[in-house]
């Protein structure tokens, strides 16, 4: 079981993982656990920049062999890019979900809307108790 | 008769395995209340000695008249091997091929479908067939509407001289789901959009424009002007052909500086009978940037596990049965018979042929117009360039026309009056490669008896 769940970020019950950059935007992906339960990823369609979403806002969608699946967007913000490498490369969402295969990055309505997501501790929790 | 293989002694030895006395109480989960009822009000079943009595009886009323009807459907020959091959019950009866294994014959009909489709519109990739040309065309505005995600309006241009039928057929299908259309009006001089109708709404958010060629009335529109005009919009372009056309015409492909983004149309011109209206069915062809939003079955070529060529359905998860509320459409199936059908017919006449047939189709039409306007009170609504079709107006209402000619054997054409009552009596008539000279002076000394006068000299 991918159960690689790095300190540093935060996370949603939606498996979405966030990453606080030193500029005031946040970089979201998808867990290693979300990469896994996916398998292979062919495509991923990813917001336009400029776009305004709301918490919780269906933003991207991952697919893979086997589903499409809708990525939420953890906090609300302002879309600052997609990432295009992903077109070319969706495997990187499956051998680096929380490098490579980031899916967009966000300009935070309020950065505060950050500190109230789950810490690595919590969704590790959070998986152990789904697994049941 | 029961057509089940199981004899009672098989059915009573399954039934006492597992434990149940009669089949009946296999059904005890569902509530009393929610079983159905005997239906009442339906008459007791006929034999099949009567059924088929009823169905002679109802048949013989049939006519064979001559027909010059076109309107969305046109009467080609169809080369006996086509129906010959795809009456084999392994084609006629085939189903959705979802496992993949136990149907490479099918699903390797479809990819060769959906090559022959590609390249005769000039596009990149096609799918396995819709329902028809009218809904075909609804799907392709709601795909366009996925597909441009630049533009917020879902307004769609529609010009007047779309098929009228497709048109409400895309406004009862889209209509609901927030779609708004714009009509535009052509040029009562040439039958073609009107081009300034269509610059009205330059600067606005247009998401869509559609673009079809031959039109509603055979008149060829300028459609490289159309097309770039759309895409400078930042519109997506929906281009509706006629498939034998394309033998002779610009394919969609190539319309103006890149081409247009989604393709529709009626297929049934391809080697499917007329058969009172159905069934038929739509193609869709687009580029590979738009692949993920086109609705409808996708089969690709692929390797298996051994590294062998073959064919597998694929980009399922568009599909309803992945998707659900998201999916790019509800259909999750294609015309399968219709559609191998059309696939044997164009291996059949091959480009040459198909050009053959467009061009006699051409010529046998410009050579009926002729014969018609001679006699006194009908002449040619449209000069401009036209296809297979061409609509003449006549000096009195047409459905009477229609009806005398019917009587000399003769279904004369469409009666387009209600369509475009601005125009006047008007009546669409339409002759293929099936018609011949002489059918063209009968047509022709048919309809100058009806209208009471001699054909001119």
């Amino acid at each position: 079981m991918s159960n690689n769940v790095p300190a540093e970020l935060r996370y949603t019950t939606s498996h979405e993982w966030v990453r606080k950059n030193a500029d005031g935007t946040v970089t979201i992906g998808i867990t290693d656990h979300a990469q896994h339960a996916l398998g292979d990823l062919v495509f991923a369609e990813t917001p336009e920049s400029g776009r305004a979403v709301a918490a919780g806002e269906a933003c991207a969608v991952v697919e893979s062999v086997k589903a499409a699946s809708d990525v939420y967007a953890p906090i609300a913000g302002t879309i600052v890019a997609g990432n295009d490498t992903l077109a070319d490369a969706p495997e990187k969402i499956n051998t680096d979900p929380y490098g490579e295969g980031w899916l967009w990055t966000l300009k935070p309505a309020a950065a505060k809307d950050v500190d109230a997501l789950l810490d690595a501790g919590g969704y590790q929790k959070f998986l152990a108790e789904s697994a049941e | 008769m029961a057509f089940i293989p199981h004899t009672d002694d098989d059915v009573r030895q399954m039934l006492a395995t597992i434990g149940v006395e009669r089949i009946e109480d296999l059904f005890d989960e569902i509530p009393p209340a929610l079983r159905a009822a005997p239906l009442t009000g339906i008459p007791p079943a006929a034999s099949e000695m009567e059924i088929g009595r009823l169905m002679s009886e109802r048949a013989a009323r049939d006519g064979r008249p001559l027909s010059f009807i076109g309107a969305g459907a046109y009467e080609h020959h169809i080369p006996a091997a086509v129906w010959a091959i795809v009456t084999r019950g392994e084609i006629y009866s085939a189903y959705t091929p979802y496992q993949a294994e136990a149907s490479q014959g099918t699903l390797q009909t479809i990819y060769e479908y959906q090559t022959m489709l590609a390249s005769l519109t000039g596009m990149e990739v096609s799918n396995a067939s819709l329902y028809d040309g009218a809904s075909g065309l609804a799907e392709a505005c709601l795909m366009a509407v996925r597909a441009n995600r630049r533009s917020k309006s879902l307004r769609i241009l529609m010009p007047r001289a779309v098929n009228p039928t497709y048109r409400k057929c895309v406004q009862a299908i889209a209509g609901n789901q927030n779609l708004r259309f714009e009509e535009i009006g052509f040029d009562p001089a040439s039958g073609q959009t009107a081009f300034d109708a269509v610059e009205r709404h330059a600067g606005s958010d247009v998401t869509a424009i559609v673009i079809q060629q031959p039109n509603f009335f055979g008149t060829l529109e300028d459609v490289d002007r159309l097309t770039d005009w759309g895409h400078k919009q930042g519109a997506l372009v929906i281009a509706v052909v006629n498939p034998t056309s394309l033998a002779l015409l610009k394919p969609p492909g190539e319309w103006g500086e890149r081409g247009v983004d989604i393709v529709v149309g009626e297929g049934q011109p391809l080697g499917v009978p007329l058969a009172a209206g159905g069934p038929y069915f739509g193609f869709m062809t687009t580029r590979m940037e738009h692949v993920r939003q086109m609705p409808g079955r996708i089969v690709g070529r692929t390797l298996d596990l051994d590294g062998r060529p073959g064919f597998t359905l694929t980009l399922q998860a568009r599909e309803q049965h992945i998707r659900r509320g998201k999916a790019t459409s509800n259909i999750c199936t294609n015309q399968g018979l219709l559609m191998s059908a059309a696939t044997i017919y164009l291996a059949i006449v091959g480009p040459e042929g198909l050009e053959r047939v467009a061009s006699a189709s051409m010529a046998r039409t410009a050579e009926l117009v002729a014969a018609l306007t001679k006699i006194k009170g009908v002449r040619e609504a449209f000069t401009t360039p036209r296809f297979h079709e061409a609509l003449l107006k006549l000096d009195r209402p047409v459905g009477p026309v229609l009806d005398e000619l019917a009587r000399h054997g003769i279904a004369g054409g469409y009666d387009a009056s209600a369509d475009f009552p601005e125009l006047g009596p008007t009546l669409l008539v339409c002759a293929t490669e099936t018609k011949t000279s002489g059918d063209i002076a009968t047509y022709a000394a048919a309809l100058g008896t009806v209208l009471g006068t001699a054909r001119a000299a």
